[in-house]
């Protein structure tokens, strides 16, 4: 079953041999040792386990790791790793998080909207990190975070 | 200040030299329960303590628990205030059942109540004993001496200086100063302020560390087999499919079944591979027969708040109304999940787990292995979320019993499916109110009965002259074990959470039927003079447009006092008539929680708790049959999210006369009532059933 799977993770070359079928996410908390992206619901429907594949957020929980077969993959580890990125800083400014179990998977949603939508009104900011949840209630800070980080004006 | 013994020498050794201070927390103390002999018993005279390293570092050690509240954060700023040293000179360590002392939990908000009173008073008398030693050194009277960022100097002579490190460099220091006043508010310069979060860095680079993200060397993970409903049990295992993969093993000790593999997913699939046959549980309620139910097996009422006489009262009443409030059973859901690692080593157990309560969970770990205090170490060095689920922590026994059984470290961490069938939910409950007006529309008497939520904030406090609460079963254990089919326990503001819908609907169902706005009613029948302030701060920032109720604009009010702390929320909803469902647009909060030691942080708290309050008002609710909970993940139990977030404002009460006081829960607790409240203005239907989903909505406007 075993087969070796190559991919680009936080930029670099990196080959796994596993069972391809296996969860991304299992992979990278296990077999690679990035904690950093969590287990939180196993059914994407939490949005803890966010990474983002080829500028696309993607539930890492309910991702095969065979289909990130030369794909680029970035998780919260490959952020910011001499200074923070835009998003973790206005994050930090914002205290955008509480108990921070939710936070890299909401960063990776917003690295992902941001790639993406580099502008994004309030709405589609809403909108596009609307599965992640938080149950600290940190919601309104995530929001003024991701403003912030976009260029728009902070606060929420 | 205490000297440090040398029966003490055991956290000496751990922690190096400086000058070590003792923190008492004399109320935290009594409540420590007898029967917790641990190895602190020795010392477990005080709750905290902390050192001023020969670095000039200052490391505070406490048993409570950072889940996100921002203890560490304040703590830092209290000792940074009361000794005069940078807030980066600070080191906080809590949660180590080593390293810190004997604390019971992180619960109830009472770190800031009880912790840092202590904390305050220890650093204050540290300060003053090193301003001794500093005149000492430099022949200057200490009250002429400076402090700043823990340098001592003579500001007539600005040559002479010394620092707290060197003071205490290669020193024991045993002094004791007694009365030493803490710093006035008015001298503040960092409690008060908000800092960055000392744990920021950590959480948005994903290097904050649970305890599933620890990885010891030869670690398996294990999947534990659980029983399908709470009070089934075991009947017949086979195992053969499971163990075809190559690695798994299958291991049992009684009750305890689990599937272990190098691979968590490895070993959640050999679990999932295992053919089981259960006995049923005996339990039958399900979420509609619960509250006959609960009114069938609760215990005997006791009063829980009396005042004159109800039947007189009642006779000289005009008007009276009676309504049945119920609340279900909700969950805590936090986003990570139980979740513990264990390893052995030398003999001596240490799980990192997820908890909000190391020394219970240490004391449980003890018990449940045989282990004497020595050998068990516990640490939850961050915790994902907690609010009230996890005192316990049964996942960190699976995991010690699995670690020594197969003698490598085990971790384990529970499915969202394990987590609601194991949470310890918030009770559900029957709250019956009888009240009634006089002619002058006041309230002539209040007769109440609650049926399981515990009867925290059940009596009301406004003034009534005939007014009696009972409450039968509570959220505290002591019920009859078949009243609930499953376990309650704390659920963020306990009892207030449910007690507060019950007591602000009604108090509005008698505003209304006096005619009177639902504000000026409240004020008509308040003295408190911190709640009565409160409220009228609510309303000048909401803009509250004095009226009757139902007005047609959805607006609502509710009160609430916990843990001392007194707020007022209002809100503005829209109510979708055709589909039910309810959007909250607006939410307003004054809170007078006494001396805000960190207003940033107090509005984190706040706004987290009003976010998280909207889903036991509107969704959230526990499905379950004959036991067995139905409810198995985040599609089945909606948790409030981006797309339901109101415009919220927060206006904290400065109160300098009060002293500081926990909030991470009292702003929670109207949030059933002023949504309740607002549903009502706006559609001239009152919901007595929480949550107030779609189909209730529907239903009351079908009525």
């Amino acid at each position: 079953l075993n087969s070796t799977i190559s991919f680009t993770l936080n930029g670099k070359p990196t080959r796994v041999t596993v069972d391809g079928e296996r969860m991304l996410l299992w992979v990278l908390r296990s077999d690679l040792g990035l904690t950093g992206t969590k287990f939180g619901c196993g059914e994407a429907l939490c949005g803890a386990c966010t990474v983002v594949v080829n500028g696309e957020a993607v539930r890492s929980c309910v991702t095969p790791v065979k289909s990130v077969a030369g794909k680029k993959v970035l998780t919260i580890e490959g952020l910011g790793e001499s200074k923070l990125h835009a998003i973790q800083q206005a994050f930090v400014n914002h205290h955008a998080f509480q108990c921070g179990y939710c936070t890299p998977g909401m960063i990776m949603s917003a690295y992902a909207l941001l790639n993406k939508t580099p502008h994004p009104t309030r709405d589609q900011i809403l909108q596009a990190m609307d599965d992640n949840l938080c149950r600290c209630g940190s919601h309104v800070r995530v929001v003024a975070a991701i403003q912030e980080a976009a260029g728009l004006k902070g606060g929420a | 200040m205490q000297n440090v013994p040398l029966k003490r020498r055991d956290f000496l050794g751990i922690t190096g030299g400086g000058l070590f201070v003792v923190i008492h927390a004399e109320l935290a103390r009594a409540q420590e329960p007898a029967r917790l002999p641990t190895r602190q018993a020795a010392v477990a005279d005080f709750n905290a303590y902390l050192r001023i390293g020969e670095d000039g570092r200052v490391t505070c050690f406490a048993g409570k628990v950072e889940l996100g509240q921002g203890a560490t954060t304040s703590l830092s700023q209290v000792l940074a205030e009361d000794l005069d040293v940078a807030l980066d000179a600070i080191d906080i360590v809590m949660g180590d059942t080593d390293l810190c002392p004997y604390d019971m939990g992180t619960f109830g908000s009472m770190t800031t109540p009880l912790l840092v009173p202590a904390v305050r008073r220890a650093a204050s008398e540290a300060r003053a004993v090193l301003l001794q030693m500093a005149a000492e050194r430099l022949a200057v009277p200490a009250d002429s001496l400076r402090v700043r960022a823990g340098l001592v100097t003579d500001p007539a002579s600005p040559s002479k200086t010394v620092s707290y490190a060197s003071l205490v460099a290669g020193k024991r220091i045993e002094r004791h100063l007694a009365n030493v006043p803490v710093k006035p508010v008015a001298a503040f310069h960092v409690i008060g302020q908000s800092p960055r979060r000392k744990d920021a860095l950590e959480k948005v680079t994903g290097k904050a560390k649970f305890a599933a993200d620890q990885l010891p060397a030869n670690l398996l993970h294990a999947a534990v087999l659980h029983v399908p409903a709470n009070g089934a049990k075991l009947a017949t295992l086979n195992s053969a499919s499971a163990t075809k993969t190559e690695g798994v093993r299958i291991l049992q000790d009684g009750e305890l079944v689990a599937a272990l593999h190098e691979r968590p997913d490895v070993a959640l699939a050999a679990r999932d591979a295992l053919v089981a046959t259960f006995s049923p549980a005996s339990s039958t309620p399900d979420d509609k027969s619960i509250f006959d139910h609960l009114l069938k097996t609760a215990p005997q009422a006791r009063p829980a708040g009396q005042r004159g006489d109800v039947a007189e009262g009642e006779r000289s009443a005009t008007a009276a109304i009676e309504h049945t409030y119920l609340n279900s059973y909700v969950a805590h859901a936090p986003i990570e999940t139980h979740s513990a690692t264990a390893a052995f080593e030398n003999g001596k157990l240490t799980v990192w787990a997820s908890t909000q309560a190391p020394f219970m969970v240490k004391n449980a770990l003890t018990g449940a292995l045989g282990l004497p205090a020595d050998k068990v170490r516990v640490i939850a060095r961050y915790t994902g979320g907690g609010f009230g689920g996890k005192t316990e922590a049964p996942q960190a026994i699976e995991a010690a019993r699995l670690a020594r059984m197969s003698n490598r470290p085990v971790q384990v961490v529970w499915n969202r499916h394990d987590e609601f069938l194991f949470d310890p939910f918030r009770p559900a409950s029957v709250m019956k109110i009888r009240a009634g007006l006089t002619a002058e529309g006041k309230i002539a008497f209040w007769d109440a009965l609650f049926v399981g939520p515990g009867e925290r904030e059940a009596a009301p406090f406004y003034e009534i002259p005939h007014q009696r609460t009972l409450s039968a079963g509570g959220w505290q254990g002591g019920n009859p074990p078949n009243m609930h089919p499953f376990h309650v326990g704390p659920w963020r503001a306990p009892s207030a959470n449910s007690t507060t819908f019950a007591r602000e609907s009604h108090i509005d169902v008698l505003a209304a039927k006096a005619g009177v706005c639902p504000v000026e009613f409240r004020l008509k029948h308040l003295t408190h003079p911190r709640m009565r302030r409160t409220l009228e701060t609510a309303a000048d920032k909401f803009g509250w447009k004095p009226g009757k109720t139902p007005s047609g604009r959805g607006v609502g009010v509710a009160c609430g006092m916990y843990a001392n702390a007194c707020n007022a929320t209002m809100a503005e909803v829209a109510v979708d008539k055709r589909t039910g469902v309810v959007r909250v647009n607006r939410l307003v909060l004054a809170i007078d929680c006494g001396i805000v030691l960190n207003p940033d942080g107090l509005r984190q708290q706040a706004e987290g708790s009003l976010t998280m309050g909207l889903g036991y008002a509107l969704t959230e609710e526990v499905r379950f049959k004959g036991g067995e909970v139905l409810t198995h993940n985040f599609d089945t139990y909606a948790i409030p999210r981006f797309s339901w977030l109101p415009k919220i404002d927060v206006v904290l009460i400065d109160n300098p006369e009060t002293q500081a006081l926990g909030a991470g829960e009292p702003p929670i607790i109207c949030m059933g009532a002023v949504l309740a409240n607002a549903i009502h203005d706006a559609i001239g239907k009152r919901l007595l059933q929480l949550p107030m989903t779609p189909e209730r909505i529907k239903s009351a406007l079908a009525s």
